[in-house]
Protein backbone atom coordinates (compact mmCIF):
# COMPACT_ATOMS: atom_id res chain seq x y z
CA UNK A 1 0.00 0.00 0.00
CA UNK A 2 1.72 3.32 -1.36
CA UNK A 3 -1.36 5.38 0.07
CA UNK A 4 -0.88 7.34 3.32
CA UNK A 5 -2.89 5.91 6.55
CA UNK A 6 -5.63 7.65 6.70
CA UNK A 7 -6.39 8.45 11.17
CA UNK A 8 -8.96 6.87 12.73
CA UNK A 9 -9.55 10.04 14.14
CA UNK A 10 -11.89 12.47 12.83
CA UNK A 11 -10.74 14.67 10.35
CA UNK A 12 -11.29 18.59 12.06
CA UNK A 13 -12.85 19.46 8.35
CA UNK A 14 -15.61 16.59 9.34
CA UNK A 15 -15.74 17.87 13.17
CA UNK A 16 -16.77 21.56 11.72
CA UNK A 17 -19.09 19.81 9.06
CA UNK A 18 -20.66 18.34 12.08
CA UNK A 19 -20.92 21.28 13.99
CA UNK A 20 -22.54 23.17 11.23
CA UNK A 21 -24.63 20.44 10.45
CA UNK A 22 -26.46 21.47 14.62
CA UNK A 23 -26.68 24.49 13.69
CA UNK A 24 -28.50 24.26 10.81
CA UNK A 25 -30.78 22.20 11.97
CA UNK A 26 -31.72 24.03 14.83
CA UNK A 27 -32.32 27.40 12.76
CA UNK A 28 -35.50 28.42 11.21
CA UNK A 29 -33.99 30.58 8.52
CA UNK A 30 -31.27 30.40 6.33
CA UNK A 31 -28.15 31.26 7.89
CA UNK A 32 -25.54 33.04 6.03
CA UNK A 33 -21.63 31.83 5.66
CA UNK A 34 -20.82 34.52 8.08
CA UNK A 35 -23.21 33.59 11.39
CA UNK A 36 -22.20 30.17 10.77
CA UNK A 37 -18.68 31.08 10.97
CA UNK A 38 -19.13 33.39 14.18
CA UNK A 39 -21.19 30.58 15.53
CA UNK A 40 -19.18 27.43 14.62
CA UNK A 41 -15.51 29.53 15.86
CA UNK A 42 -13.98 29.17 12.72
CA UNK A 43 -13.10 31.41 9.63
CA UNK A 44 -15.69 31.90 7.02
CA UNK A 45 -13.51 29.87 4.16
CA UNK A 46 -13.29 26.74 5.89
CA UNK A 47 -16.76 26.97 7.27
CA UNK A 48 -17.45 27.15 3.12
CA UNK A 49 -15.46 24.06 2.94
CA UNK A 50 -17.38 21.95 5.28
CA UNK A 51 -20.71 23.27 3.75
CA UNK A 52 -19.76 21.67 0.51
CA UNK A 53 -18.85 18.54 2.32
CA UNK A 54 -22.59 18.72 3.83
CA UNK A 55 -24.08 19.64 0.80
CA UNK A 56 -23.21 16.48 -0.98
CA UNK A 57 -24.02 14.55 1.51
CA UNK A 58 -27.30 15.96 1.77
CA UNK A 59 -28.25 15.88 -1.52
CA UNK A 60 -31.33 15.16 -3.11
CA UNK A 61 -31.65 11.20 -3.66
CA UNK A 62 -29.52 10.86 -1.08
CA UNK A 63 -31.05 12.23 1.90
CA UNK A 64 -34.47 13.14 2.73
CA UNK A 65 -32.97 15.89 4.39
CA UNK A 66 -31.31 18.33 1.54
CA UNK A 67 -29.27 21.51 1.93
CA UNK A 68 -29.37 24.24 0.17
CA UNK A 69 -27.99 27.57 -0.71
CA UNK A 70 -31.00 30.24 -0.33
CA UNK A 71 -31.80 33.69 0.35
CA UNK A 72 -28.68 34.38 0.75
CA UNK A 73 -27.47 31.99 3.09
CA UNK A 74 -27.99 28.15 3.87
CA UNK A 75 -30.90 25.55 4.83
CA UNK A 76 -32.02 22.57 5.85
CA UNK A 77 -35.23 22.15 3.59
CA UNK A 78 -36.90 18.58 2.80
CA UNK A 79 -36.34 16.85 -0.25
CA UNK A 80 -38.42 16.41 -3.26
CA UNK A 81 -39.20 13.09 -3.03
CA UNK A 82 -40.46 14.14 -0.13
CA UNK A 83 -43.02 16.34 -0.67
CA UNK A 84 -46.10 14.15 -1.44
CA UNK A 85 -46.07 13.27 2.06
CA UNK A 86 -45.04 16.76 3.24
CA UNK A 87 -48.05 18.03 1.34
CA UNK A 88 -50.16 16.06 3.51
CA UNK A 89 -49.22 16.72 6.87
CA UNK A 90 -48.39 20.94 5.77
CA UNK A 91 -49.53 23.38 3.39
CA UNK A 92 -47.36 26.32 1.90
CA UNK A 93 -49.81 28.97 2.84
CA UNK A 94 -47.74 31.90 1.98
CA UNK A 95 -47.54 31.09 -1.70
CA UNK A 96 -50.91 29.66 -1.78
CA UNK A 97 -53.52 31.78 -3.96
CA UNK A 98 -51.34 34.27 -5.34
CA UNK A 99 -53.42 36.04 -8.15
CA UNK A 100 -52.12 37.79 -11.09
CA UNK A 101 -51.93 41.34 -9.92
CA UNK A 102 -50.02 39.94 -7.14
CA UNK A 103 -47.32 38.19 -9.54
CA UNK A 104 -47.09 41.09 -11.65
CA UNK A 105 -46.60 43.35 -8.33
CA UNK A 106 -43.90 40.87 -6.91
CA UNK A 107 -42.23 40.46 -10.06
CA UNK A 108 -41.99 44.74 -9.95
CA UNK A 109 -40.87 45.04 -6.50
CA UNK A 110 -38.63 42.10 -6.87
CA UNK A 111 -36.58 43.67 -10.13
CA UNK A 112 -37.54 47.35 -9.57
CA UNK A 113 -37.87 47.64 -5.82
CA UNK A 114 -37.41 49.28 -3.41
CA UNK A 115 -40.09 51.25 -5.22
CA UNK A 116 -43.64 52.57 -4.05
CA UNK A 117 -47.31 52.16 -4.66
CA UNK A 118 -47.67 55.08 -7.13
CA UNK A 119 -44.82 53.50 -9.16
CA UNK A 120 -45.98 50.11 -9.53
CA UNK A 121 -49.69 51.20 -10.21
CA UNK A 122 -47.99 53.06 -13.03
CA UNK A 123 -46.16 49.78 -14.62
CA UNK A 124 -49.13 47.96 -14.43
CA UNK A 125 -52.13 50.74 -14.95
CA UNK A 126 -53.85 49.88 -12.13
CA UNK A 127 -53.93 51.01 -8.30
CA UNK A 128 -51.75 48.64 -6.03
CA UNK A 129 -52.96 49.10 -2.70
CA UNK A 130 -54.84 46.20 -1.93
CA UNK A 131 -52.15 44.24 -3.62
CA UNK A 132 -49.56 45.40 -1.91
CA UNK A 133 -51.34 44.81 1.23
CA UNK A 134 -51.75 41.53 0.66
CA UNK A 135 -47.88 41.01 -0.52
CA UNK A 136 -46.63 42.24 2.86
CA UNK A 137 -49.30 40.18 5.08
CA UNK A 138 -47.87 37.12 3.17
CA UNK A 139 -44.35 38.22 4.32
CA UNK A 140 -43.23 38.19 0.54
CA UNK A 141 -42.59 42.32 0.42
CA UNK A 142 -41.84 44.65 3.28
CA UNK A 143 -41.54 48.17 4.18
CA UNK A 144 -37.99 49.85 2.83
CA UNK A 145 -38.14 53.72 4.01
CA UNK A 146 -39.68 56.32 2.34
CA UNK A 147 -39.35 58.26 -0.94
CA UNK A 148 -38.44 61.61 -1.09
CA UNK A 149 -42.55 62.52 -1.69
CA UNK A 150 -43.20 60.49 1.48
CA UNK A 151 -44.17 57.36 0.16
CA UNK A 152 -43.32 54.17 1.48
CA UNK A 153 -41.08 51.99 -0.40
CA UNK A 154 -41.14 48.33 -0.43
CA UNK A 155 -38.69 45.65 -0.91
CA UNK A 156 -38.85 41.72 -1.36
CA UNK A 157 -38.25 39.68 1.65
CA UNK A 158 -35.45 36.72 2.11
CA UNK A 159 -39.18 34.73 2.67
CA UNK A 160 -39.82 35.94 -0.68
CA UNK A 161 -36.76 34.13 -2.48
CA UNK A 162 -36.82 31.37 0.12
CA UNK A 163 -40.45 30.39 -1.37
CA UNK A 164 -39.21 30.93 -5.10
CA UNK A 165 -35.98 29.22 -4.21
CA UNK A 166 -33.91 31.68 -5.03
CA UNK A 167 -29.95 32.24 -4.22
CA UNK A 168 -30.24 35.62 -4.40
CA UNK A 169 -32.11 38.36 -6.40
CA UNK A 170 -29.46 38.52 -8.66
CA UNK A 171 -30.14 34.67 -9.74
CA UNK A 172 -33.92 36.70 -11.59
CA UNK A 173 -33.45 36.57 -15.15
CA UNK A 174 -32.15 39.80 -16.83
CA UNK A 175 -35.93 42.19 -17.33
CA UNK A 176 -34.23 42.70 -20.67
CA UNK A 177 -34.37 39.40 -21.22
CA UNK A 178 -37.79 38.99 -20.65
CA UNK A 179 -40.42 40.33 -23.41
CA UNK A 180 -39.84 41.31 -26.38
CA UNK A 181 -40.18 45.39 -27.20
CA UNK A 182 -39.55 45.06 -30.83
CA UNK A 183 -42.42 42.78 -30.95
CA UNK A 184 -45.07 45.14 -29.60
CA UNK A 185 -43.17 48.65 -31.66
CA UNK A 186 -43.38 46.67 -35.00
CA UNK A 187 -47.23 46.06 -33.71
CA UNK A 188 -48.14 49.78 -33.22
CA UNK A 189 -46.24 50.64 -36.53
CA UNK A 190 -48.04 48.28 -38.61
CA UNK A 191 -51.34 49.64 -37.14
CA UNK A 192 -50.14 52.94 -37.75
CA UNK A 193 -49.33 51.82 -41.44
CA UNK A 194 -52.81 50.53 -42.19
CA UNK A 195 -54.26 53.16 -41.05
CA UNK A 196 -55.56 55.54 -44.14
CA UNK A 197 -54.06 58.49 -44.31
CA UNK B 1 -85.21 42.81 -26.47
CA UNK B 2 -82.60 44.88 -26.85
CA UNK B 3 -79.88 44.14 -24.74
CA UNK B 4 -79.85 46.84 -21.83
CA UNK B 5 -75.76 47.99 -21.79
CA UNK B 6 -76.58 50.75 -19.10
CA UNK B 7 -77.96 47.50 -16.80
CA UNK B 8 -75.21 45.79 -17.50
CA UNK B 9 -74.70 43.94 -14.21
CA UNK B 10 -71.23 43.81 -13.40
CA UNK B 11 -69.18 41.66 -10.50
CA UNK B 12 -65.39 43.13 -10.86
CA UNK B 13 -62.75 43.24 -8.17
CA UNK B 14 -63.37 46.65 -7.76
CA UNK B 15 -66.88 47.17 -8.41
CA UNK B 16 -70.03 45.54 -8.44
CA UNK B 17 -73.61 46.50 -9.90
CA UNK B 18 -74.79 48.16 -13.00
CA UNK B 19 -72.38 49.63 -15.63
CA UNK B 20 -74.76 53.04 -15.34
CA UNK B 21 -73.78 53.11 -11.94
CA UNK B 22 -70.17 52.64 -12.62
CA UNK B 23 -70.20 55.63 -15.39
CA UNK B 24 -71.58 57.56 -12.88
CA UNK B 25 -68.87 57.30 -10.15
CA UNK B 26 -66.10 57.09 -12.49
CA UNK B 27 -67.68 60.54 -14.08
CA UNK B 28 -67.88 62.17 -10.69
CA UNK B 29 -64.76 60.57 -9.14
CA UNK B 30 -66.15 58.95 -6.50
CA UNK B 31 -64.49 55.71 -8.04
CA UNK B 32 -60.36 55.81 -9.33
CA UNK B 33 -60.76 54.42 -12.72
CA UNK B 34 -57.21 53.06 -12.47
CA UNK B 35 -59.19 50.22 -10.42
CA UNK B 36 -61.62 49.49 -13.01
CA UNK B 37 -60.89 46.49 -15.25
CA UNK B 38 -62.23 47.70 -18.69
CA UNK B 39 -61.73 44.38 -19.96
CA UNK B 40 -63.62 42.66 -17.35
CA UNK B 41 -66.35 45.07 -18.21
CA UNK B 42 -65.92 43.80 -21.97
CA UNK B 43 -66.16 40.30 -21.42
CA UNK B 44 -69.14 40.49 -19.37
CA UNK B 45 -71.18 42.52 -22.06
CA UNK B 46 -70.18 39.58 -24.63
CA UNK B 47 -71.38 37.12 -21.98
CA UNK B 48 -74.42 38.67 -22.36
CA UNK B 49 -74.08 39.16 -25.85
CA UNK B 50 -73.89 35.22 -26.65
CA UNK B 51 -77.13 34.77 -24.65
CA UNK B 52 -79.31 36.34 -27.10
CA UNK B 53 -79.72 34.58 -30.53
CA UNK B 54 -79.02 37.95 -32.78
CA UNK B 55 -76.56 40.69 -33.04
CA UNK B 56 -78.38 43.87 -31.23
CA UNK B 57 -76.42 46.13 -33.32
CA UNK B 58 -77.66 49.18 -31.13
CA UNK B 59 -76.79 48.18 -27.87
CA UNK B 60 -72.91 47.05 -29.74
CA UNK B 61 -72.64 50.78 -30.58
CA UNK B 62 -74.06 52.10 -27.41
CA UNK B 63 -71.26 49.87 -25.27
CA UNK B 64 -68.82 50.56 -27.51
CA UNK B 65 -68.80 54.59 -27.20
CA UNK B 66 -69.19 54.02 -23.58
CA UNK B 67 -66.02 51.58 -23.17
CA UNK B 68 -63.81 53.55 -25.57
CA UNK B 69 -65.12 56.82 -23.38
CA UNK B 70 -63.72 54.87 -20.39
CA UNK B 71 -60.74 53.78 -21.67
CA UNK B 72 -59.70 57.26 -23.19
CA UNK B 73 -60.57 58.47 -19.75
CA UNK B 74 -58.21 55.99 -18.49
CA UNK B 75 -55.44 56.29 -20.81
CA UNK B 76 -55.42 59.89 -20.13
CA UNK B 77 -55.04 59.12 -16.10
CA UNK B 78 -52.09 56.88 -16.59
CA UNK B 79 -50.11 59.67 -18.86
CA UNK B 80 -50.52 62.26 -17.20
CA UNK B 81 -49.86 63.09 -13.60
CA UNK B 82 -46.47 62.06 -14.15
CA UNK B 83 -45.33 64.32 -16.77
CA UNK B 84 -46.45 67.56 -17.68
CA UNK B 85 -45.32 67.91 -20.90
CA UNK B 86 -46.83 64.76 -22.61
CA UNK B 87 -49.51 66.65 -23.70
CA UNK B 88 -47.23 68.76 -26.09
CA UNK B 89 -45.81 65.56 -27.39
CA UNK B 90 -46.90 65.32 -31.15
CA UNK B 91 -48.82 61.86 -32.00
CA UNK B 92 -45.31 60.18 -33.10
CA UNK B 93 -43.65 60.91 -29.73
CA UNK B 94 -46.85 60.03 -27.45
CA UNK B 95 -46.77 56.97 -29.56
CA UNK B 96 -43.46 55.96 -28.99
CA UNK B 97 -43.97 57.14 -25.12
CA UNK B 98 -47.13 54.53 -25.07
CA UNK B 99 -45.09 51.75 -26.60
CA UNK B 100 -42.64 52.55 -24.28
CA UNK B 101 -44.65 52.25 -21.23
CA UNK B 102 -46.62 49.13 -22.95
CA UNK B 103 -43.10 47.48 -23.28
CA UNK B 104 -42.40 48.18 -19.94
CA UNK B 105 -45.37 46.42 -18.69
CA UNK B 106 -45.02 43.56 -21.44
CA UNK B 107 -41.35 42.66 -19.32
CA UNK B 108 -43.13 43.04 -15.82
CA UNK B 109 -46.06 40.32 -17.41
CA UNK B 110 -43.05 37.97 -18.44
CA UNK B 111 -41.28 38.73 -15.22
CA UNK B 112 -44.31 37.87 -13.52
CA UNK B 113 -44.59 34.93 -15.69
CA UNK B 114 -41.25 33.54 -14.67
CA UNK B 115 -42.17 33.90 -11.35
CA UNK B 116 -45.24 31.75 -11.64
CA UNK B 117 -43.39 28.69 -13.46
CA UNK B 118 -40.42 28.90 -11.11
CA UNK B 119 -43.37 28.83 -7.88
CA UNK B 120 -44.67 25.92 -9.38
CA UNK B 121 -41.35 24.43 -10.21
CA UNK B 122 -40.03 24.73 -6.23
CA UNK B 123 -43.47 24.29 -4.97
CA UNK B 124 -42.36 20.41 -3.74
CA UNK B 125 -39.70 22.15 -1.90
CA UNK B 126 -40.75 22.03 2.24
CA UNK B 127 -39.00 24.05 4.30
CA UNK B 128 -39.24 24.99 8.42
CA UNK B 129 -41.28 28.32 8.60
CA UNK B 130 -42.39 30.68 10.77
CA UNK B 131 -41.07 32.10 14.54
CA UNK B 132 -37.79 30.58 15.57
CA UNK B 133 -38.47 27.82 17.95
CA UNK B 134 -35.20 29.09 19.54
CA UNK B 135 -35.14 32.24 20.76
CA UNK B 136 -31.38 33.85 19.63
CA UNK B 137 -29.23 33.45 22.86
CA UNK B 138 -29.01 36.50 24.94
CA UNK B 139 -26.30 36.68 27.60
CA UNK B 140 -26.94 36.92 31.06
CA UNK B 141 -23.95 37.98 33.33
CA UNK B 142 -25.69 37.93 37.11
CA UNK B 143 -23.33 37.26 40.05
CA UNK B 144 -24.01 34.57 42.32
CA UNK B 145 -26.71 35.04 44.37
CA UNK B 146 -27.78 34.24 48.59
CA UNK B 147 -31.40 33.25 48.54
CA UNK B 148 -31.59 34.84 52.73
CA UNK B 149 -30.94 38.17 50.41
CA UNK B 150 -33.70 38.23 48.48
CA UNK B 151 -35.60 36.97 52.14
CA UNK B 152 -34.69 39.77 53.38
CA UNK B 153 -35.40 41.94 50.53
CA UNK B 154 -38.77 40.68 50.31
CA UNK B 155 -39.32 40.98 54.30
CA UNK B 156 -38.56 44.70 54.10
CA UNK B 157 -41.08 44.82 51.63
CA UNK B 158 -43.85 43.03 53.78
CA UNK B 159 -43.06 45.40 56.57
CA UNK B 160 -46.52 47.36 57.54
CA UNK B 161 -46.13 50.82 56.48
CA UNK B 162 -46.36 53.90 59.24
CA UNK B 163 -49.87 54.92 59.09
CA UNK B 164 -50.91 58.01 57.34
CA UNK B 165 -50.85 61.20 59.43
CA UNK B 166 -54.39 62.70 59.01
CA UNK B 167 -53.43 65.70 61.01
CA UNK B 168 -53.47 68.28 58.67
CA UNK B 169 -56.99 67.40 58.12
CA UNK B 170 -58.11 68.22 61.03
CA UNK B 171 -59.64 71.32 62.72
CA UNK B 172 -57.88 72.99 65.79
CA UNK B 173 -61.06 74.38 68.04
CA UNK B 174 -59.59 76.54 70.75
CA UNK B 175 -61.42 75.75 73.82
CA UNK B 176 -65.20 77.44 74.50
CA UNK B 177 -63.56 77.95 78.04
CA UNK B 178 -60.61 80.57 76.68
CA UNK B 179 -63.17 82.96 75.48
CA UNK B 180 -65.68 81.90 78.46
CA UNK B 181 -62.84 83.50 80.95
CA UNK B 182 -61.93 86.36 78.28
CA UNK B 183 -65.51 87.57 78.33
CA UNK B 184 -65.96 87.00 82.01
CA UNK B 185 -63.10 89.75 82.68
CA UNK B 186 -64.09 92.17 79.98
CA UNK B 187 -67.65 91.96 81.55
CA UNK B 188 -66.09 92.85 84.89
CA UNK B 189 -64.50 95.21 83.93
CA UNK B 190 -67.08 96.83 81.65
CA UNK B 191 -70.88 96.53 81.94
CA UNK B 192 -70.71 95.86 77.76
CA UNK B 193 -69.17 95.67 74.17
CA UNK B 194 -69.34 94.77 71.14
CA UNK B 195 -68.70 90.88 69.70
CA UNK B 196 -67.56 92.12 66.35
CA UNK B 197 -64.80 94.29 67.48
CA UNK B 198 -63.45 92.15 69.99
CA UNK B 199 -62.89 88.88 67.85
CA UNK B 200 -62.03 91.13 65.09
CA UNK B 201 -58.23 89.24 63.63
CA UNK B 202 -59.17 85.69 65.49
CA UNK B 203 -59.07 82.59 62.45
CA UNK B 204 -62.76 81.83 61.77
CA UNK B 205 -62.59 79.01 63.84
CA UNK B 206 -61.59 80.57 66.75
CA UNK B 207 -64.13 83.60 65.83
CA UNK B 208 -67.18 80.73 65.63
CA UNK B 209 -65.92 79.28 68.99
CA UNK B 210 -66.09 82.57 70.64
CA UNK B 211 -69.85 83.27 69.41
CA UNK B 212 -70.46 79.61 70.79
CA UNK B 213 -69.01 80.96 73.97
CA UNK B 214 -71.21 83.61 73.67
CA UNK B 215 -74.49 81.75 73.62
CA UNK B 216 -73.20 79.90 76.58
CA UNK B 217 -73.19 83.10 78.26
CA UNK B 218 -76.86 83.56 77.05
CA UNK B 219 -78.02 80.46 78.29
CA UNK B 220 -76.63 80.80 81.59
CA UNK B 221 -77.95 84.79 81.76
CA UNK B 222 -74.93 85.92 82.69
CA UNK B 223 -75.64 88.42 79.84
CA UNK B 224 -78.04 90.09 76.96
CA UNK B 225 -77.32 90.18 73.44
CA UNK B 226 -78.94 92.65 70.92
CA UNK B 227 -78.29 93.06 67.46
CA UNK B 228 -80.02 95.48 65.52
CA UNK B 229 -81.09 94.06 61.89
CA UNK B 230 -79.34 91.11 60.43
CA UNK B 231 -74.96 91.16 59.99
CA UNK B 232 -75.40 94.15 62.46
CA UNK B 233 -72.46 94.35 64.99
CA UNK B 234 -74.08 92.03 67.92
CA UNK B 235 -73.39 93.94 71.45
CA UNK B 236 -73.40 92.33 74.49
CA UNK B 237 -74.43 93.67 77.49
CA UNK B 238 -73.68 92.57 81.46
CA UNK B 239 -76.88 90.94 83.08
CA UNK B 240 -76.30 92.55 86.36
CA UNK B 241 -78.58 90.06 88.55
CA UNK B 242 -78.31 87.04 87.77
CA UNK B 243 -74.81 86.39 87.49
CA UNK B 244 -72.80 82.69 88.73
CA UNK B 245 -70.34 81.36 89.40
CA UNK B 246 -71.14 78.32 86.87
CA UNK B 247 -68.53 76.89 85.80
CA UNK B 248 -68.76 74.82 81.78
CA UNK B 249 -66.81 71.83 79.93
CA UNK B 250 -68.77 72.23 77.17
CA UNK B 251 -66.73 72.54 74.33
CA UNK B 252 -67.08 72.89 70.67
CA UNK B 253 -66.36 69.55 69.75
CA UNK B 254 -68.81 68.09 72.59
CA UNK B 255 -71.58 69.55 70.52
Amino acid sequence: MDRPLRLVAANPLDRLARTLEALLVVASQPLPVEELAEAAAEDAERVEMALGLLAERFQEGRSGIVLERVAGGWAFRASREAADACGRLFERPVERGLSQAAMETLAVVAYLGPCSRPEIARLRGVAADSVVAGLVERGLIAEAGREDGGAVRYRTTPLFERVFGLESLSVLPRLDDLGDAEDIRERLESLAEKRPA
Amino acid sequence: MPVPVRELELDLEAFEGPFDLLLALVLRDELDLGEVDVAGIVLAFLERLAEREELDLDACGEFLVLVAALLELKARALLTGEDGDLEDLDPAQAAEELARRLADYRRIKEAAAWLVDRLDEESDRYFRLGPAPLAPRVERRLAAQDPAELATALRALSAEPPAVSLAHLELRFPPVEQFLGRFRSLLARRTRFDFDTEVDGLTRVEQAVAFLALLELRKAGEIELSQASPFAPIRVRRNAETQTERTTTWTARSA
